[in-house]
């Protein structure tokens, strides 16, 4: 399993749209159930130090999932992710937005619309995320806080680099 | 994940610089709306607070309380002109968000190693 899986990230200012493809060596159906239980999501989608702890998910057109992402010290940043459509296996529209523990939507934090796709490609899977957010500020706003969520990956890192000295 | 050591010590790097004179950060700088606008404005020519209030319904103390944020946080300079002080973008700064893009994209690729280890673990559960 030495070869290398194919990865494309792109921000396209000029769209407001982030757009992100990456191979999986699984099979599709493998692959799109763990983007769609929260079971498995639980296990990865957030980088470490940060976890994502389900609080209610309802995969189906209309319904949403509410989770938490839970930081190192225990803070938590509530996200809320509407499922506008499912395609089983093929694809699945999003909306996605912060919020807050009761799953009320806050409109001053960025939102955006996800569009993810699901191809085979040899024995592998290809996901293709698109990101689209309504203007650069809020597509700015949304890498920003990511650059919070590095620099906290990186204190961790600076702390295991302490800890062995 | 080499490139993922690069991006550790870049941002650790940053870190200590921004502790070391505790100055406030450009994500505060653009964390308000106001603010946002008030760089737009300005990205195209330096301009007096008189003038950048001019553009907003508030009040001329609001938007001199977002220029001394935005001025704390490096954003944009001062220039003294005559008996006018003259707001500038600060252009250098503002390509911190092409870096904040590089640890963004890091944070994707870590995701994605984390699904990487968990669809490995299904496969084994699976034999």
């Amino acid at each position: 399993m030495s070869t290398t899986l194919f990865f494309d990230f792109t921000v396209d200012k000029q769209n407001n749209i982030i757009d992100i493809k990456r191979e999986f060596a699984a099979d599709r159906s493998t692959v799109w159930d763990c983007y769609t239980k929260s079971e498995i999501l639980d296990k990865w989608w957030m980088p470490l130090p940060w976890k994502s702890r389900t609080k209610s998910m309802d995969f189906r057109e209309g319904g949403r999932w509410h989770y938490a992402a839970v930081g190192p010290n225990g803070e938590e940043h509530w996200s809320i992710t509407t499922y506008v459509k499912i395609e089983p296996q093929k694809l699945f529209l999003a909306n996605d937005a912060f919020g807050d523990s009761d799953g009320n939507i806050n409109a001053l934090m960025p939102q955006s619309k996800w569009t993810m796709n699901f191809s085979d490609r040899g024995k592998n899977t290809l996901v293709h995320g698109i990101m689209q957010f309504p203007d650069l500020a809020q597509l700015e706003q949304t890498i920003a806080m990511g650059f919070k969520e590095g620099l906290t990956m990186a204190m961790e890192n600076l702390d295991a680099i302490l800890a062995k000295r | 994940m080499r490139n993922r050591i690069v991006a550790h010590i870049f941002a650790t790097d940053w870190l200590r610089k921004k502790l070391n004179n505790m100055r406030r950060d450009i994500f505060q700088a653009i964390a308000d709306p106001t603010r946002r606008a008030i760089i737009t404005l300005i990205a195209l020519q330096a301009m007096t607070p008189n003038a950048i209030a001019e553009n907003f319904h508030t009040t001329r103390q609001a938007i001199s309380k977002h220029l001394r944020i935005l001025a704390e946080c490096e954003v944009v300079k001062q220039e003294q002109r005559g008996r006018e002080i003259y707001y500038q973008l600060e252009v250098n700064k503002l390509k911190e968000m092409d870096k904040w893009i590089e640890q963004f994209r890091k944070i994707w690729e870590t995701r994605f190693d984390q699904l990487d280890k968990v669809l490995s673990t299904i496969k084994k559960q699976k034999k």
